[in-house]
This record gives C-alpha cells, sequence and structure tokens, in this order.
C-alpha cells in the first residue's frame, strides 16, 4: 500500500525463499512444506513493498500489519523473513532445533516481524479485524493484511469475523487465501467444499477479487487497489509450487522431504525463476 | 454486582481513553449507561464470542485496555482457545467478564450454569482470576485490575446480592478478607456464596462453634500464605464455592498450601461433578448440591470433629 525502503525483486525473494523453505522442513524432518510452497509468491509480494512493512523499522508504531493465519506455513514465512533481514539467516538452519527461535508455527515471541502466534487456524481474522477497527478508530491509515489457508475456512470463527468486518466497512483490511485447494487428508471440495467460494464471501459483504496467486503482478496490482469495503483476494495457488513432485499432491502438507528429494528440489528450484 | 461494575468501568473509561467495552450481545439495560457516556469506546461484535475475543487482542495489541462481557459460559468455555492462545499466549491485557457466577442463572438450566470457568481459567498461564462476593469487592477489584498488566477473568454474580462490606476492601495486595471473626474453624469462601457461609456461622454460633469467615477475591494468584496466616489459631479450613469441586478455590488452596508446605486440614466443598438437569433458583440448587447454611454447618461440625 506505500513505499518499502529498499524494494527487493519479488520474483528473486520467492526463488530463494523456496529453497531455504524446502532446505528447513528436510534438515528438521518437519511437516508442511507443500503449504509454504504455495504461500511463498504471495508472501513475496507483501513483503517486498505492497505492504508497508521493512526489516530496518519493525516496531514502526505506522507500520501495517501483516498476520499470517495459516501459522503452519511457517517455513515459507520465516524464509521470507529470514531473506528480507528480519532476523540472521543461521536462524533458519535451527528450524525446529532444541532450543532454536523458530518452531513449526509462526510465533510472535522473539521473532521480528511476526506480529501475531499462531497454529491453532482461525484466530488472525478476529484479531486483523480487532486491529482494522481499532486502527480506523484511532484515525490510522495503517492497513491490515491477514493471509488464510483455503482450508482454515471451514472453522467458523473466519466468517464471524467476516461478517463484522463488512459490518464496520473496514476497507483498510485485505485477506489473503492461499486457494491451492488441499488440505491434510484431501481436497478441500472432497471433505467440506468451499465452492461456490467467491461467492460466499460476496455474500458476506466483502470486496472479492480472485488472481492466480503465483502471478507477483497481478497479486500486486489487487494488493495496491483501494476497497471501501474489507477485500477478499482468493489467490488461486498449487500446493508444492516449484517442485513438480510434490504439486498438488495431498502427502506433501504432511510429509518431510529426505536428503534425496530435498536435493532434486532445491535443484529444480534453483533451474527455476 | 454488575451495575456496581459498569459504573466502576463507565467511570474508568471517562477518565481514561485506553478502556474498552466490548459485548457479545449481551446486557439488555446494563450497558446503557456506558453506551450513552463512551460511544466511542464501545463495541457489540453480535453473538460471536470467538470473534470478541479475537478483536479484544487486537485492540490490546495496540495498547487498549478492553473488557470482554458476557453472560455465563459464553465468554470463557466459548471460545477458550482463543482466550489461551490470543490473550494468553501474548499476555494482553485484556479483561474476560462473566455475569452469573455458580447457579445465578439456576432457572435457565445447566446451558447457562457457570460451574466450571475458575478450574479452567485458573489453569492459564498469565491469567489472574477474580471472583468478588459483592458489589464493594467489585469496586476494591477495579481497583486492583486498573494496576494489573496481563489478562484477567472477573467472575461476577448477577445483581441485588447483599452488600457484606460496609466499605470498599483493599484488595491490592490479594489478601482474604474477614468477613466475620472466630477462633475454631476457618470457613474460607469465594464469590456470592459467602453471604450463605456467613448464615452457616451463625448456626454454628448457636451450636457454641466459633468460624471465622474469610472472603477471597483474588483466587489466581492466590495469597496463600496470607490465607494461611489469615487462618491460624483455628484447627482447620473449610473451602466453599459455587463451582465444580474439581480444579476451582478450593483446589487454588491446597495447591498453594503444598507449594508453600503450610501444614493446614482442608475440606473442599463445591458442587458434585455433575452435568445437572435440574432447574430451579440459585437456593434451589445449592440446597440440590448440598451447599445450604445446613450443609456448611455440617461439614464444619464434621471436620472439627476429626
Amino acid at each position: 500500500m506505500s513505499k518499502n525502503s529498499a524494494l527487493i525483486d519479488s520474483i528473486e525473494l520467492a526463488r530463494r525463499a523456496r529453497i531455504s523453505a524446502v532446505t528447513m522442513c528436510a534438515t528438521a524432518g518437519a511437516s508442511h512444506i507443500g503449504s509454504a510452497l504455495s504461500v511463498i509468491d504471495i508472501l513475496a509480494v507483501l513483503y517486498s513493498g505492497s505492504a508497508n512493512v521493512d526489516a530496518g523499522r519493525a516496531n514502526d508504531p505506522d507500520r501495517d500489519f501483516v498476520l499470517i493465519s495459516k501459522g503452519h506455513s511457517a517455513a515459507g514465512v520465516y524464509s521470507i523473513l529470514g531473506n528480507t533481514g528480519y532476523f540472521p539467516m543461521q536462524w533458519l538452519d535451527q528450524y525446529c532445533a532444541d532450543g532454536a527461535p523458530l518452531g513449526g508455527h509462526v510465533t510472535a515471541h522473539g521473532v521480528p516481524g511476526v506480529e501475531f502466534s499462531t497454529g491453532a487456524l482461525g484466530h488472525a481474522l478476529p484479531f486483523g479485524v480487532g486491529i482494522a477497527l481499532t486502527s480506523a478508530r484511532d484515525g490510522n491509515d495503517r492497513h491490515v493484511f491477514v493471509v488464510l489457508s483455503d482450508g482454515e475456512c471451514q472453522e467458523g470463527s473466519n466468517w464471524e469475523a467476516a461478517m463484522l468486518a463488512a459490518h464496520h466497512g473496514l476497507g483498510n483490511l485485505t485477506a489473503i487465501i492461499d486457494r491451492n485447494r488441499l488440505q491434510i487428508l484431501d481436497s478441500t471440495e472432497g471433505i467440506s467444499s468451499l465452492e461456490p467460494f467467491a461467492d460466499k464471501w460476496a455474500a458476506f459483504g466483502w470486496d472479492v477479487v480472485e488472481v492466480d496467486g503465483h502471478d507477483h503482478d497481478q497479486l500486486r496490482a489487487r494488493l495496491s487497489q483501494p476497497h471501501a469495503q474489507p477485500r477478499v483476494i482468493i489467490a488461486n495457488t498449487i500446493k508444492g509450487k516449484g517442485v513438480d513432485f510434490m504439486e498438488n499432491q495431498v502427502p506433501w502438507h504432511t510429509l518431510s522431504p529426505d536428503a534425496a528429494q530435498a536435493a532434486a528440489a532445491v535443484a529444480q528450484l534453483e533451474a527455476g525463476a | 454486582m454488575r451495575d456496581a461494575f459498569m459504573a466502576v468501568l463507565t467511570e474508568q473509561a471517562q477518565a481514561d481513553p485506553t478502556v474498552n467495552l466490548i459485548i457479545a450481545d449481551i446486557g439488555f439495560k446494563v450497558v446503557d449507561p456506558f453506551v450513552a457516556a463512551m460511544p466511542d469506546q464501545f463495541l457489540n461484535v453480535g453473538i460471536a464470542e470467538q470473534t470478541m475475543i479475537g478483536v479484544a487482542a487486537g485492540m490490546a495489541m495496540l495498547g487498549k485496555r478492553p473488557f470482554a462481557y458476557s453472560l455465563g459460559n459464553f465468554p470463557t468455555i466459548r471460545c477458550l482457545e482463543q482466550i489461551r492462545n490470543d490473550l494468553c499466549y501474548h499476555n494482553l491485557d485484556v479483561t474476560v467478564v462473566s455475569v452469573g457466577a455458580g447457579l445465578a442463572y439456576g432457572s435457565l438450566g445447566y446451558t447457562h450454569h457457570t460451574v466450571e470457568d475458575i478450574a479452567l481459567m485458573r489453569a492459564l498461564p498469565n491469567m489472574h482470576v477474580y471472583s468478588p462476593a459483592d458489589a464493594q469487592e467489585v469496586r476494591g477489584l477495579m481497583e486492583l485490575m486498573a494496576s494489573t498488566a496481563g489478562p484477567k477473568y472477573l467472575r461476577l454474580g448477577k445483581n441485588r446480592e447483599p452488600v457484606l462490606h460496609r466499605t470498599v476492601p483493599d484488595l491490592r495486595a490479594g489478601e482474604p478478607v474477614l468477613l466475620r471473626d472466630g477462633s475454631d474453624i476457618t470457613l474460607a469462601v469465594t464469590g456470592p456464596i459467602a453471604s450463605t457461609v456467613l448464615e452457616a456461622a451463625a448456626l454454628l454460633a448457636a451450636q457454641g462453634i466459633s468460624a471465622r469467615v474469610l472472603s477471597v477475591p483474588v483466587v489466581k494468584p492466590l495469597n496463600a500464605q496470607a490465607l494461611a496466616d489469615a487462618a491460624s489459631g483455628t484447627t482447620c479450613m473449610v473451602t466453599v464455592e459455587e463451582h465444580n469441586a474439581i480444579g476451582g478455590f478450593g483446589s487454588a488452596v491446597l495447591e498453594g498450601f503444598n507449594r508453600l508446605d503450610i501444614d493446614m486440614r482442608v475440606k473442599i466443598m463445591g458442587l458434585p461433578d455433575l452435568a445437572t438437569s435440574a432447574i430451579g433458583s440459585q437456593e434451589y440448587l445449592r440446597d440440590q448440591a448440598g451447599l445450604s447454611a445446613a450443609d456448611i454447618c455440617t461439614q464444619a461440625q464434621a471436620s472439627l470433629a476429626r
């Protein structure tokens, strides 16, 4: 929504972050690599200028708030924050290790750049409504971005918050949904259908737009448009994006790549752009 | 009790723009004075308790001091994970307020019996738990809470509870408040059932037993040393609460005494571990549950006879 002091090329940031995330999950034996790879382009765009956030002023009282509701995408979030200078890159090497600063769900405790600790789903949108409503009442023009998973929209608390945000006309609130269409055990449509997803948000009074969630220009364009009502950007993504054997594969929500799989994944990501 | 709370909160909000009242569509007429005085510090989120706590957390993150007010189990158990993760994990300055402690809404049935809340709130890190016996204790607690950062739970009765204290007690040190002096046995009580405990003390006096009655509105952090000191000279203690006997005030006393190696005999009186289908007034249900003045009297005699 406003300028970042050190604009970073978002494509290169996303490429590096994907390599970091694969390496982190492999080293740690951690889950959720599929979720990290699907959300990284959204985060890369937010952290390269679309959100008014900057590692150099992580505590600026007028900064925008980026809230990660899908806390399990921690490897993706941390790889973006590490690669944009919020904390030393060495922290990524210790992901999920004993006594390490970074664990398997995003935490604001001791981690610069994370505003709100999540892990249980359906928490950040109500919290974001609180931030947006209070900012509006206080005359602060910060914007609040909440990054959600699609499966997470099965949690009722999101719809409570959606109703309230529209009622109060929170044009300073944007939800970005990582619509990768998969959850732990199956597709979202195979378990409890989200579709007609855009219609649901529209019926709740939100300004709805859909984008290709891996197209940075589309994301940037939709993130920069002003809107009177709260906006939801349904970002159509591919779970496991960038690694051919992980793409659109349900098990990669849970599995951790072994050494050979990690090497193959990193090779693909280094070759791609 | 709820009117006393709302009056003090309105005064605090007038003096401090960070004080906010958030409700989940509870408080017919009760919230009117606050809304009339401070409409910009008020928010009704609708019947959406998870969102009430999440919104309160967001407000608190920006430096506000919201009070999230609802009834019975709605502001606690309905949104327990939001209290745990959003408030307690982030140690945010939000006060969760429930009106209708214990069996205050007895005739509305078990869904409205607020009888496991102390146990659940007490088990959460960073959470403070306050359980006033009357409107004067509410006023004392409001003063204490104004200078206490972090998440807090205020368990209010309904209204028209007997006023037990002539003046507002100073609760800043979390000490028990003496309601009646005595030398044989200590009856330690939390919440509005304190008036029933005073009746029990009168029954005991008629039988030549001198009971000391202590009201304990600060349940967490429990000042167990102060409680033991206040009970000193008496033979043993009976704790009384209008709450499941599992995990509530009596458990807190036992844990506190255990931590400090305080050697005092304690008997817990609370509600049976039962999802009761009984309907009736608060007094009727107290009787049914074995928490009448006569029951407390009988237990005190038995404890002394051991």
